[in-house]
């Protein structure tokens, strides 16, 4: 038996305690004393996800650095093959993403059904647009011979013995931002999930911890792209 | 040194809501739009090899601006900010040990 918390006290009949069988929360689980218990160990465990995910970027950013002090003027020359413009417009529309889903979290603290809702659909909106938009950057570098491997065409007039360092980066561009882009499918699908339970109404200001932890996946991913961006694009 | 946990750092059943006010968001998604604006600015000024030092260091205020309100870290509990701390300290640890060996290297081989 523990001492009733202040959580308890403000909260009576959402389950502290002991009552297990007795009146909670439909989405409280029994072996959690309370909402905010339940709450708390998911967005833990969430963050406990985006450590290792942290961390398994980590590596690759790690390995682009010392590539990048092996081969600075490679990579100069590869980041003038990419679009600045449109890595720009991309990067405007995920952090947009991000307000969203950060609104829609609020929207589910607040038990706005509508509005949660909508913000949920505006994120997926948003990240198909970047998917989209990447699919078209991917098809341009492809049909410029800078997809690396056999179907490497791409020569570098200006100073030949480039070419297989510029060959390099496009392996990190399309390896970093395939992982980024594969994430951000992932995420979409998460969206579809979200969408559906936020149209049901199941949130609310007691329970909202699936959307919060929907949304520490969705600003990491922003996140990895916030350094994506001036590594490929502005070297 | 037993004592009572009191609500500030006793976790595990403090209350799941707080909601920051909606300006808030806005807010820092202006932010993080003037800060990727002066990213692109700031490239096209050449720096020499400071240029990827200064990019980093926006990329890095950006992130921590995310983490932070986006990600409600600022009003999460403590277990939640050792958690987080500690995933970019064991990262730290990674950059510097492979920096320390790649990165000083007193010949060039390339």
């Amino acid at each position: 038996m523990r001492n009733p918390t202040l959580y308890d006290l403000e909260h009576p009949g959402t389950g502290g305690g002991d009552d297990d069988h007795g009146q909670h929360h439909p989405f409280l689980q029994h072996h959690f004393e309370d909402l905010g218990q339940q709450h708390e160990a998911s967005t833990l465990g969430m963050w406990f996800f985006v450590a290792q995910e942290i961390l398994f970027f980590g590596g690759i950013f790690c390995a682009y650095f010392i590539y990048r002090e092996m081969y600075p003027a490679a990579w100069k020359a590869g980041s003038h093959h990419q679009n600045q413009l449109i890595g720009l417009a991309n990067t405007i529309v995920l952090i947009g993403s991000s307000l969203t889903m950060a609104l829609a979290v609020w929207g589910a603290q607040g038990a706005k059904r509508k509005f949660t809702t909508i913000m949920l659909v505006l994120t997926l909106i948003l990240g198909s647009v970047f998917i989209g938009v990447k699919a078209y950057e991917y098809s341009v570098h492809i049909h410029e011979g800078l997809f690396p491997g056999s179907m490497f065409t791409y020569v570098n007039h200006d100073n030949p013995a480039l070419t297989r360092g510029v060959e390099l980066f496009m392996t990190f561009y399309f390896g970093m931002t395939g992982l980024h882009a594969l994430h951000m499918v992932i995420g979409a699908g998460l969206l579809l999930y979200f969408i559906r339970r936020a149209w049901r109404g199941d949130f609310g200001p007691e329970y909202y911890g699936p959307v919060e932890i929907m949304g520490l996946y969705w600003h990491f991913v922003d996140i990895v792209w916030i350094f994506l961006f001036p590594l490929l694009y502005l070297v | 040194m037993a004592h009572q946990p009191d609500h500030e750092t006793y976790t595990g059943h403090a209350a799941p809501h707080h909601q920051a006010p909606l300006w808030a968001y806005f807010l820092v998604f202006f932010a993080l739009m003037i800060l990727t604006v002066v990213t692109v600015a700031v490239s096209r000024i050449d720096l020499g090899t400071l240029n990827t030092g200064v990019a980093m260091a926006i990329a890095v205020v950006k992130a921590t601006v995310v983490i932070l309100w986006f990600m409600h870290v600022i009003h999460s509990p403590r277990l939640t900010w050792i958690v987080v701390i500690s995933s970019f300290l064991w990262l730290a640890v990674m950059f510097a040990l492979f920096f320390s060996d790649y990165l000083t290297r007193g010949w060039n081989i390339y």
